[in-house]
């Protein structure tokens, strides 16, 4: 008994030390979806991490072990696996997660004793009055890609949308963000179950009410039958505006289908800066495939986090340090300018973009426009930090 | 808006034709061998995997069907000799442990062979486009095609178990199975024909759903639990039972989503008709197997239950 209490002693005395940079090991949670409809979501999050890592070897100049876990796009699951990441397996960052219900779930544990650094998930409820400390988004606020479409609308005199999201948090958060911004009527607004795979129901009723223009957020698979049965049931002579649906994630499978639709985003594969044209070449050239804003979002999680670390000197038991080194956003973004309002969510400009067939027969979105320059998002002042 | 009824009846038809193919193999098993079968949906899946790359590798869509159907027949009959026979003789709660087990090796197998992005199987030339119906409104021709597809193998299926000789046997065993054994009627190969048989036909589901669905690895979960909606409201072992109650489970589905939350805004302010209407829509068919549980607890075609 005694001897094991010397021993806890000692092993608290070891801890508390301070630890020479270069034995400290950088350990860094990829907790992402990877199973469901929704897995290539967090796979190209998880490939953009990953390649990050490969790239710089010693991620803030330590030596670096990842910890890649799946959420299951399950709340529950998530929040236990975001328990075992900074319990027992010791965390100091954690990247994810995809899904906003997720970050809901995982934000309380995780923050508690690491950062928590989202990739792509910006819910309302982390922007305002809830934002936290150590929560990072390097991605977007969930409303910011609506409006743009939104934004586009006005431009284009649409007087009557129909707007549809599946019924969750994100969900909820894009079509409000929409209506926030767009100016004529709004013919019917539609939630549907997440996940749903058949939308002849939905189809159906814009084909009755013949709007000028449909908004949808419908990411993953979802997005993939939502515009192959939008093409089916003869649509798309009402232009389909969308966030989150047409994208490298969904194009492989959607195909012509989706050629030409408009989408809004933060990112694309040619938007020129030399980061990023250096990022998509090495993610091709690694994984086969184009990358979407998930793995520019993971691949700008871990330079964040490499900032970060190296500003600190390899110090990762000073929590205030690391926050005012992430908060100053000393990293190149492959989005270009970027940096972190008082709530910790990212000012960046947004874009509409088109889907495209490259030459090389592969389907990729690409910029048409920059729609709104330095957008930060409409909740920083409720933010007491 | 009678248009939009009239189009979402029969996106309701077509709906509830796919959720009898796969309902049918289950309520077979389920009824005649009194074996659980979790996996029946990852059945479905694996039918729209074979259909995209068989598809893909023969460059068309009627050659990827003609071989998808005796993939699966085959896959079929190589899960029952490998696993599903040494479970027929075992307690529920077995089966439902292996059978689950074996949706996640599959699930992870699909993903492991080909990723977990979406596939997707281009539709036939000749089926393509939709045709004008009432007015503004245009139907998928391809939808109409599922319909008929569904009809033709309901009849056939209808044909076969009421006109035929194995549909006698299949009938006599669902009755008495030891009683079928004893007059000398192989009863472990009738299972695994029928187990199959079954098979099959949820395969034939996922491929004739992949050109407009998108083929991923979480397909079969989702279809499994109205599946089994079904099967209960139509009374187990029945495929009169499962193919009214998959019809019905398919309207009331499209219908309730659409019209629910219009009815709903006559009654009170739009906001609230809007947020009660997509809680309820999703509840619907299960309020619906409530009622019917209700009034007829072997469902509506089901054997009334012993002693």
């Amino acid at each position: 008994m005694t001897r094991n209490l010397t021993l806890a002693a000692a092993l608290m005395l070891t801890a508390a030390a301070p630890a020479l940079a270069q034995d400290t090991t950088l350990k860094i949670g990829v907790l992402v979806t990877l199973s469901g409809p929704p897995a290539v979501l967090g796979e190209h999050a998880r490939d953009g991490a990953l390649l990050a890592v490969e790239e710089l070897g010693m991620v803030g100049g330590l030596k670096t072990e990842v910890f890649v876990v799946d959420a299951e796009g399950k709340p529950d699951v998530a929040a236990q696996k975001a328990r075992e990441l900074v319990e027992r397996d010791d965390v100091d960052f954690v990247v994810g997660p995809i899904f906003s219900n997720v970050l809901n779930a995982i934000a309380g544990p995780i923050t508690e004793e690491a950062f928590l650094v989202s990739p792509n998930a910006g819910p309302s409820s982390f922007a305002g009055e809830g934002c936290n400390p150590n929560l990072f988004v390097v991605s977007y606020q969930n409303d910011q890609m609506p409006t743009v479409l939104a934004e586009q609308m006005n431009k284009d005199g649409v007087g009557s949308a129909f707007i549809l999201a599946p019924n969750y948090q994100a969900g909820k958060d894009s079509l409000n963000g929409f209506k926030t911004v767009f100016k004529g009527d709004v013919a019917s607004e539609l939630y549907v179950p997440l996940g749903q795979l058949d939308y002849s129901a939905e189809l159906a009723q814009i084909a009755a009410m013949q709007p000028e223009a449909v908004y949808a957020f419908l990411p993953g698979g979802m997005g993939v039958n939502f515009v192959k049965q939008y093409e089916q049931a003869g649509l798309k002579t009402i232009p389909l505006l969308t966030a989150f649906t047409v994208d490298e994630t969904t194009l492989p499978a959607e195909q012509d289908a989706a050629v030409g639709m408009l989408s809004g985003t933060n990112w694309a594969p040619d938007l020129d800066n030399a980061a990023n044209t250096a990022f998509v070449s090495s993610f091709e050239a690694a994984y086969g495939y184009v990358p979407a804003l998930y793995a520019a979002g993971g691949y700008d999680a871990i330079k964040l986090i490499d900032s970060a670390v190296k500003a600190t000197g390899g110090d990762l038991a000073d929590k205030d340090a690391l926050r005012s080194a992430l908060m100053a956003a000393d990293f190149t973004s492959v989005r270009g300018k970027f940096s972190f309002s008082a709530n910790h969510f990212p000012v960046q400009d947004f874009y509409l973009a088109k889907a495209i067939k490259r030459e090389d027969g592969k389907y990729a979105t690409s910029i048409v426009e920059t729609v709104f320059s330095n957008y930060a998002d409409a909740y920083v002042d409720q933010c007491k930090m | 808006m009678f248009n939009l009824f009239v189009l979402q009846l029969l996106n309701g038809a077509q709906f509830g034709i796919l959720l009898f193919l796969v309902a049918a193999g289950l309520t077979l098993v389920f009824g005649i061998m009194d074996f659980i079968n979790l996996a029946h949906g990852v059945l479905y899946m694996v039918g729209a995997y074979l259909m995209a790359m068989l598809s893909a590798l023969t460059g068309s869509f009627w050659g990827g069907l003609l071989l998808a159907l005796p993939a699966t027949l085959v896959f079929g009959l190589v899960l029952e000799f490998l696993v599903f026979r040494r479970l027929y003789d075992r307690s529920h709660l077995d089966q439902v442990l292996a059978t689950f087990g074996l949706v996640m090796i599959l699930s992870e197998g699909v993903k492991i062979i080909w990723g977990a992005a979406p596939l997707s199987v281009s539709m036939p030339d000749v089926l393509s486009g939709s045709i004008p119906l009432l007015g503004p409104l245009r139907y998928p021709v391809y939808r109409l095609a599922v319909i008929a597809a569904g009809l033709a193998s309901a009849v056939g299926l209808w044909a076969l178990i009421n006109h035929t000789r194995a549909g006698m046997l299949l009938r006599a065993g669902a009755s008495n199975r030891a009683m079928v054994s004893a007059l000398g009627v192989d009863i472990s190969r009738l299972f695994m024909l029928v187990f199959a048989f079954g098979a099959m036909l949820a395969g034939f589901a996922g491929a004739i759903v992949a050109p407009i669905l998108s083929v991923d690895p979480g397909m079969g979960e989702s279809i499994l639990i109205l599946t089994f909606v079904v099967i209960v409201i139509g009374g187990v072992g029945s495929i009169r039972g499962a193919f009214l109650a998959a019809l019905l489970v398919g309207v009331v589905d499209t219908v309730g989503r659409t019209f629910g939350p219009i009815l709903l805004r006559m009654v009170m302010e739009p906001a609230a008709a809007a947020q009660l209407g997509r809680t309820l829509a999703p509840m619907l068919v299960y309020l619906l197997m409530a009622a019917v549980l209700f009034y007829s607890p072997t469902g509506l075609f089901g054997r009334k239950a012993a002693r």
